[in-house]
């Protein structure tokens, strides 16, 4: 046992100043990649969009080696993996307890919430980035390979449209944390909510015509589908899709979340 | 300097904390005692804003917790040592609380060096820690913006018994340089020697508080001696009841000091003169008995 060298209290630290909203994101981000779980998620957007890309070159026709093919492709697992990202950010606070500390260390949760928020989106963004750098090599390579030019399909409102497109998945993930505050029924409700329910909501479109109209006003998945399609602009109906579906999907769910969120013990 | 006043917390119809009112003084250590589900975990959580009180108020010198710039720098907490992420190496924890206060880097290896964490045990993940590991990390992250209260709860669980002498003799100079700290046991002895104030809680009340001497002293004296008839009278001629204890000691209300100079001027040899810890003990045993979950170490 060593002696005790710690100083008198008092005396290193005698400035008080409120921690910054900065201060708390970038301990946030780091809290996303210093756990074992949050390092290999972090490594599968690379690993996976490395793959897709690959899987591309080998696979597809020729005739489609296009960049919006590659960032299509891409984006498959990227999308299912950012929500995940975003679900153990906020939910391992409870799940592993580390909120008995965060929540001393600053005993305002909203400001934890919104720089875990921050931080999220900022993942969403690098994501977005790679996904489009990634693509563009496996563009560059396969071009070379083939020994054609390379096809530079997308333009950058598409790119914008892909951009929206990961934040709203990522932001599914991050409600479901914040409104479940539990790592596994997070990631099981969100699997039911972008796979099993969209399946549901299909069936129901094609079999009851009353509801095949209703369908983009009430299915998220739906009504987000013309985000990664890059043919065409949105029209107006489609963005008021978005906006109907993101107000009873995410922001609801979300408000509510936020009200737990608060106020619910740490055990 | 932590002020308790009125408090109280209801789940349901449940009072898990009852009208608590206690004071914990600059300086000195206050060991906050009872057996488990007493209250005294709920009571701390509600001292750093994780629980609402039903009613009352707790304030750290002066202030709520929740108003605190940033309250790393003038409350250390240790609530649950395993409350941690299993998957992040011990160093990362520490250097997350280093970079939420703001605090130099440098401070990170000086507080492994203060629990005794080596640099290899540090780049161990948590969940490979034993309970002591765990505690020593938790300590060193109370520790680590060097606050003047300290609020840990069952800090000596899971330590070795050298490890628990490490944590006496750290909050013992903490006090003496100027530092407030509660600590939580539901162990008397632990509380005995670590302690100078003892509030004692059983289902979510306080049974009783004061100073260790205080309340050792409310139980007396025990003494043995070669010719104990004639201690007794000698006791007796100055007023002093004595009662026989079934093992053969004489027992009095009285300070050990006053009976060994009657002993002195009656010229028996004593065998045994101490302080009887058993009326903080038998309290103790009276509340533990109404609990079920008495003996557990959780």
């Amino acid at each position: 046992m060593s002696a005790v060298t710690a100083s008198s209290p008092q005396r290193l630290y005698p400035v008080r100043r409120r921690v910054p909203l900065t201060r708390v994101t970038k301990v946030e981000l780091r809290k996303m990649f210093n756990t074992r779980s949050g390092f290999w998620l972090m490594a599968s957007i690379v690993i996976s969009a490395v793959l897709a890309t690959g899987g591309v070159i080998l696979w597809a026709p020729d005739d489609q080696l296009t960049y919006s093919t590659f960032a299509t492709a891409i984006r498959f697992p990227v999308v299912i993996i950012l929500p995940l990202i975003a679900i153990l950010a906020v939910t391992s606070e409870w799940s592993q307890r580390a909120g008995l500390t965060t929540f001393t260390l600053i005993p305002h949760r909203s400001r934890i919430i919104t720089a875990k928020a921050i931080s999220s989106v900022l993942i969403a963004f690098a994501a977005t980035v790679l996904a489009f750098a990634v693509g563009a090599l496996g563009n560059l390579l396969s071009a070379g390979v083939t020994g054609t030019t390379p096809v530079w399909n997308v333009t950058l409102t598409q790119c914008l449209y892909y951009l929206l497109g990961m934040l709203l998945s990522l932001l599914t993930g991050f409600m479901l944390g914040v409104l479940l505050r539990s790592s596994t029924g997070a990631i099981v409700a969100y699997f039911v909510l972008t796979f099993v329910l969209p399946i549901v909501f299909g069936l129901l479109g094609d079999n009851q015509l009353w509801f095949h109209d209703l369908q983009p006003w009430i299915d998220i998945q739906f009504a987000q589908g013309g985000l990664f399609v890059f043919e065409r602009a949105l029209t107006a109906e489609q963005w008021a899709h978005i906006a109907v579906t993101g107000v009873t999907w995410l922001l609801l769910p979300m408000a509510i979340g936020l009200g737990f969120a608060t106020r619910a013990e740490v055990k | 300097m932590i002020t308790v006043e009125g408090v109280t917390r209801k789940y349901g119809s449940f009072t898990a904390v009852d009208d608590v009112t206690f004071t914990a003084h600059v300086g000195r250590v206050t060991g906050f005692l009872g057996p488990n589900g007493a209250g005294k975990s709920t009571t701390m959580r509600i001292m750093v804003g994780l629980t609402r009180a039903t009613a009352g108020t707790i304030t750290i010198s002066g202030r709520h917790y929740v108003d605190l710039p940033n309250p790393g720098l003038d409350v250390g907490v240790l609530l649950d040592a395993s409350a941690q992420h299993a998957g992040r190496t011990g160093r990362e924890i520490l250097t997350i609380a280093q970079q939420y206060m703001g605090l130099p880097r440098s401070r990170v290896d000086e507080m492994l060096d203060v629990v005794s964490l080596t640099p290899s045990e540090a780049s161990r993940r948590v969940g490979n820690y034993s309970l002591g590991m765990r505690q020593r990390l938790g300590i060193a992250t109370a520790l680590i913006g060097d606050p003047s209260v300290l609020i840990l709860d069952e800090p000596a669980n899971g330590l070795d018994p050298a490890g628990i002498r490490w944590m006496r003799d750290l909050l013992r100079s903490y006090a003496d340089r100027g530092g407030t700290v509660l600590l939580s046991s539901h162990l008397l002895h632990e509380i005995e020697v670590i302690a100078d104030d003892i509030v004692m809680i059983g289902n979510g009340k306080i049974v009783s508080q004061g100073t260790k001497t205080e309340l050792l002293h409310a139980a007396g004296t025990v003494v043995r001696a070669a010719d104990l008839p004639r201690l007794d009278r000698a006791l007796g001629q100055l007023a002093i009841a004595t009662t026989r204890s079934q093992a053969g000691a004489l027992l009095t209300d009285v300070d050990p000091v006053l009976v060994g100079k009657v002993a002195l001027e009656a010229g028996v040899a004593l065998s045994e003169l101490r302080t009887a810890d058993a009326g903080l003990e038998d309290m103790f045993l009276a509340l533990t008995a109404t609990s079920p979950r008495e003996g557990t170490t959780t």
